[in-house]
């Protein structure tokens, strides 16, 4: 890469912390996009890793939303956008061009900002995915699927008694739960969140928040937030994007008690938009 | 650092700002007027700084109000975390600077007669050695001088050992003649004040480090107050 050097994010010394814990899950490489003539993210690398929340923050137009889309390929359904670079998942290729996409967008999960059920029942919701991708083996291993992912979702106690109910009938904070009870029913190992809460209540956003604090024993969750505030609640490693480049990824810890660059300061002490 | 979006965030951390430089004026005239007072048998003096230590009390409490405030109307982060934090913490430091200078000066009522010259001498040195302290890591907490504050934080050595010279001396003084114990007693406890004044200056000083580089001090302070181990027959 040219000046790849140049845009190389600082890691700050206490990252190494929470990497050597963990295994990297998505690792990422010298990652161009473009949108037509738009450069929009920049010899972008970074390791994240597994068991583990991940935020990514900064101001809006920064890239944070697409490098999240690069990792499920959703951009890939964008006209007009390139990318480039090695994004591997488990060190497989994820850009490789054998891959299987819809195979990974169920290994890869994703959460929206506006809650999106289908217009079905709660249950079909839920049963929608594992069956397309047959990992049911028969009606009773499908309804244990179902309120297994309900339960692990935190919403089973809410709507046992009405999984036939419309999905799109229960409240933003429920209908929002019920799309992570969908994402994790076909067994993901990566889940992205892409501001999961701004259309949420603060007791909703609340029981997100815990319902992600959860999910991580098991997921690798990387969530986009422009609350710094639920950044610093929910993340244990945290990444600053600006103007298209990663300039500081680190512990959550340090970022919003004593970051590195100042362009992360003046961001997370709102100095500048 | 550039301003804030929000001007009253601003606002919030320079009234901050403002109170504890006000604090810091105060806890200095009053350490100033304490050492006069003891040291010159000044009753009126004593009597003022101990009135006045209810302004520093008053301040202290009024930026911890502000503090608590606007952590919860502006969440800060990072820098305005630690300048929040850290004005909280200079402030209950300067508020006990304040309290053990009072403590000196009411003890000029219990010292019935002036003291034996040599004795005021070195309080004096000991008041005046405390009260540059004070000034220079006032100073560097103004100007954001790591530097300046950790000189303070490594000079307090030399107060203790000032300390426990007097405290030596204070002995000899008692065992000479047991009519010295009790106004012994009280330079004593007067020179024990300024040995925890100079304490929080350094306390001062580590918070001055933390603020300007989010991390605390790792090496740790040369501690010169041997006074605890000591016994009467050592001299």
């Amino acid at each position: 890469m040219d000046d790849a050097s140049v845009h190389k994010a600082i890691v700050t010394p206490s990252a190494p912390r929470i990497m050597e814990q963990r295994q990297p899950k998505v690792v990422a490489k010298s990652v161009n996009v473009h949108y037509g003539e738009k450069h929009a993210i920049k010899h972008l690398s970074v390791n994240i890793p597994d068991k583990a929340v991940s935020a990514f923050i900064g101001p809006s137009g920064c890239g944070k939303s697409t490098f999240l889309r690069c990792i499920n390929r959703m951009n890939d359904t964008v006209a007009g956008c390139r990318v480039t670079g090695d994004i591997t998942i488990d060190n497989k290729d994820i850009y490789d061009g054998k891959l299987d996409v819809v195979q990974l967008r169920a290994q890869v999960g994703m959460v929206f900002q506006k809650p999106n059920p289908f217009p079905k029942s709660i249950f079909e919701n839920v049963a929608y995915g594992p069956r397309i991708h047959g990992l049911a083996k028969d009606k009773t291993d499908l309804e244990r699927i179902v309120v297994e992912s309900l339960k692990k979702a935190s919403l089973f106690e809410e709507v046992k008694d009405r999984l036939n109910h419309a999905g799109t009938g229960l409240s933003g904070g429920q209908q929002q739960r019920l799309c992570i009870a969908r994402a994790i029913a076909v067994n993901p190992e990566v889940v992205l969140m892409d501001e999961p809460c701004s259309a949420l209540d603060p007791i909703a956003t609340a029981r997100i928040e815990e319902l992600i604090d959860e999910l991580r024993q098991n997921y690798c969750i990387i969530i986009v937030t422009h609350s710094m505030q639920q950044a610093a609640r929910v993340s244990q490693l945290t990444a600053f994007f600006h103007l298209g480049t990663l300039v500081e990824f680190g512990d959550t810890d340090v970022m919003f008690t004593s970051p590195q660059d100042k362009r992360t300061q003046d961001y997370i002490t709102g100095r500048f938009g | 650092m550039s301003d804030h979006i929000a001007k009253a965030y601003d606002q919030d951390i320079t009234a901050l700002k403002t109170q504890l430089a006000e604090m810091g004026g105060i806890a200095e005239e009053q350490l100033a007027n304490a050492i006069q007072a003891l040291t010159k048998r000044d009753l009126k003096l004593a009597d003022r700084v101990i009135q006045n230590d209810e302004r520093l009390d008053e301040l202290e409490r009024r930026i911890e109000e502000k503090a608590i405030l606007t952590i919860a109307k502006r969440q800060p982060m990072a820098m305005d975390l630690r300048e929040i934090i850290v004005a909280i913490r200079v402030s209950s430091d300067i508020e006990r600077i304040g309290d053990l200078a009072k403590n000196t000066a009411k003890r000029t009522h219990a010292i019935s007669e002036a003291l034996p010259r040599k004795l005021a001498t070195g309080l004096s040195r000991m008041g005046a050695m405390a009260q540059d302290q004070l000034t220079q890591v006032l100073d560097a907490y103004a100007r954001r001088d790591d530097e300046k504050g950790l000189a303070v934080w490594r000079s307090d050595e030399e107060l203790d050992s000032l300390y426990n010279s007097i405290f030596r001396e204070l002995l000899t003084y008692m065992m000479e003649d047991p009519r010295n114990i009790s106004p012994c007693t009280h330079l004593l406890f007067g020179a024990k004040n300024l040995e925890r004044i100079g304490d929080h200056t350094t306390n001062i000083a580590e918070n001055i480090h933390y603020l300007i580089h989010g991390k605390t001090i790792t090496e740790t302070r040369p501690k010169k107050d041997v006074t605890a181990m000591m016994r009467a027959s050592d001299e």
